[in-house]
């Protein structure tokens, strides 16, 4: 397999040179030359105005992965029971996505109790419930999970699996492709089934959110993603209808493990995931001081938010690094960010600026933050945010 | 023990800039940088190596060039380094890298623990360490913030977890990924920069593993890359100056009109 050019169709606009990611490309005696760091990832293929440019692959041979009998499952993550939020967002565009194949929507749940998922699924467009119940399931940990879920899907063989991209998610969904030999695209916000060949086009954010890509699992089964949280709607409940369940218990053997979990803790400041909250506000290096976030915290708590931070801001010791957004930290997207004091560097940006309004309060007019922005306060936090929150208590009554 | 470190060479997300009026990216000139979050893998790996004893193999695939990654990974405490490099690994997907890796750690007979960075910054998937566990049959312990005992049967970690910490002894071998939490990278010093100057760093193609060559680069990946686009730029940024007090009505009412407060 190797990138094609058709040097009687170029042009030598060079537009291929300027969009690969890699610099991979140049032009050399009058054509583009592909030097070593091509990755082969089509940016170049997309880009040429001409279609000069190609990638010729290997014929694959028969795939038997590719047998499918199942329709579009849903990774029921639950904590003690509970569903995650982000179950009844996939089950919205997990329904869509079904009706586009024509196929049915099951939740999968595994767990050493699951008595209690169907029931939160009534009034659902969920057409079955399969529970994967086993005493070494109850504690969560991604080895037993993963091949469980991988045993259920070699079972069932879906056309698509979704979870959400949580922690626990990103984490158990990468293992279960590897056991399924089928391919996974992670922190998926657009999800759409291809008319004509009927896949699913993956849409992700890459490059920090600099450039979105979308990505498909041609001839393997199950296509994988994992989905962001807070993207897709989660659907209102029509009826009291608990959808059907199937019981189905893994075998032993498949659930040793060399883990063991020895301790749950939750400290001061990490009990929340900023990455699951409506409303963010975070504080940088200009917040000043620890006791700067109080007023951050007031105004969290009015919006019905959380504090978050920069780098900066949990480096010098401010505020735990669970809090932290960007690159190193998390990513989040919710519906209003506000950043205080946070000039907005890429890499703090790459975690934030898939947000829904983001507001920005900077002493500094030309911090970068304004750049991501809606609606950007040039001057001092201490002196905009008492108002400010001020104001909407009056407008709330609170 | 011996400790293998994945790393990887990705552009300096930093450096990337937004061509403002076609709205692509300008990649000329980006500098070429260990991933971040590696430089926590190779410390942890480092401390644990000084502790037990053992040694740390730096692992990388990529091009021929990515051998500077291999070299800074060496100079922040790495022993030695192997580069995986092979146009029949061009093109891989997580799943076919983190195949290829795994081979490469099997080969490599005697490893114990693979530590890797939580994900990479170009590509954010973080789904390659937990490949590699998958295809080697370990356990993994992911987003890992402490290391609290290791000895040569077992290691106690601390992991962030989505709601908190939890704490897990892991047998060996096995696999971690790292959070920027787990340590404080030190900066490579004069002496470890000659050495690593100085350190051969081995080169394996597809020949050198025992792997399957279907498996491999873009025939190996199961997924493509169809389309990369600029996502839709927001829009101006509406700016106000001057009186606190109005600023802040100003935005009272922008919040409420788009229902945000």
């Amino acid at each position: 397999m190797r990138l094609h050019v058709d040097h009687n169709v170029c042009t030598l606009c060079l537009r291929c040179v300027e969009e690969c990611p890699y610099g991979a490309l140049e032009e050399a005696d009058g054509r583009i030359a592909v030097g070593e760091a091509c990755t082969l990832c089509g940016a170049c293929v997309e880009a040429c105005p001409v279609e000069a440019i190609s990638i010729e692959e290997r014929e694959a041979g028969a795939d038997g992965s590719a047998d499918v009998r199942g329709g579009v499952w849903v990774y029921g993550e639950h904590q003690d029971g509970r569903l995650h939020p982000v179950v009844f967002e996939l089950v919205g565009k997990g329904a869509e996505l079904a009706a586009a194949c024509g196929c049915a929507l099951e939740v999968a749940a595994l767990g050493g109790d699951l008595e209690g998922i169907p029931p939160q699924l009534a009034g659902l467009p969920v057409d079955g419930v399969l529970l994967a119940e086993h005493p070494a399931l109850g504690e969560y940990r991604d080895g037993p999970h993963a091949a469980a879920l991988a045993a259920l899907i070699a079972e069932g063989r879906p056309q698509i699996v979704l979870a959400g991209a949580t922690g626990r998610g990103r984490s158990l969904a990468p293992r279960v492709a590897v056991l399924c030999r089928t391919g996974l695209t992670a922190d998926c916000t657009g999800l759409e089934i291809e008319p004509g060949t009927g896949n699913l086009l993956q849409t992700r954010p890459a490059f920090g959110g600099n450039v979105m890509a979308t990505i498909v699992t041609r001839r393997h089964r199950p296509q994988m993603a994992t989905v962001r949280p807070r993207v897709m709607a989660a659907p209102a409940p029509r009826g009291t209808a608990v959808p059907p369940a199937r019981r189905w218990t893994p075998p032993d053997e498949l659930l040793a493990d060399g883990v063991q979990v020895v301790g749950r803790a939750t400290r001061e400041g990490e009990s929340v995931n900023i990455a699951e909250t409506d409303v963010l506000v975070a504080g940088g290096r200009g917040v000043g001081g620890p006791e700067g976030f109080e007023l951050l915290r007031e105004l969290a708590a009015l919006l019905g938010g959380e504090v978050a931070a920069s780098r900066a801001a949990v480096d010098a010791g401010w505020i735990p690094y669970a809090r932290q957004v960007g690159q190193t930290g998390r990513t989040v997207q919710p519906d209003l960010y506000v950043a205080v004091g946070i000039s907005g560097s890429v890499q703090h940006r790459a975690g934030m600026q898939s947000s829904g309004t983001i507001v920005a309060v900077n002493s500094d007019p030309d911090a970068p933050i304004f750049q991501v922005a809606d609606y950007g306060l040039v001057g001092d936090y201490r002196a905009v945010l008492p108002g400010l929150i001020r104001q909407l208590r009056e407008g709330t009554g609170r | 023990m011996h400790i293998v470190v994945c790393v990887k060479q990705v552009p300096d997300t930093a450096e990337v800039r937004i061509d403002p009026e076609r709205g692509t990216l300008v990649r000329e000139g980006v500098p070429s940088i260990l991933n971040p979050l590696d430089a926590h893998a190779i410390e942890a790996a480092a401390a644990l190596a000084r502790g037990a004893g053992g040694r740390v193999t730096a692992l990388c695939m990529g091009p021929p060039q990515a051998e500077t990654a291999l070299r800074e990974a060496v100079a922040r405490g790495c022993d030695d380094a192997v580069l995986l490099t092979d146009r029949a690994f061009a093109g891989a997907d997580t799943w076919s890298t983190s195949y290829t890796l795994a081979c490469a750690v099997r080969a490599m007979g005697d490893v114990r623990l693979v530590l890797c960075g939580k994900q990479a910054i170009d590509g954010d998937t973080a789904q390659v360490g937990p490949g590699i566990a998958a295809h080697l049959g370990w356990p993994q312990v992911t987003y890992a913030r402490r290391i609290a005992e290791a000895d040569e049967a077992a290691l106690l970690v601390e992991r962030l977890t989505d709601h908190g910490t939890e704490t897990v002894r892991v047998r060996l071998p096995a696999v971690l990924t790292a959070l920027k939490d787990l340590n404080v990278p030190r900066l490579p010093s004069l002496v470890t920069q000659m050495r690593a100057r100085r350190c051969p760093v081995e080169r394996w193609g597809a020949d050198d593993l025992e792997a399957d060559r279907a498996e491999l680069g873009l025939d190996g990946s199961p997924t493509r890359v169809v389309r990369v686009f600029t996502p839709p730029p927001r829009g101006e940024c509406v700016v106000w100056t001057g009186e606190p007090e109005e600023m802040a009505a100003n935005l009272a009412r922008a919040l409420r009109e788009r229902k945000l407060a």
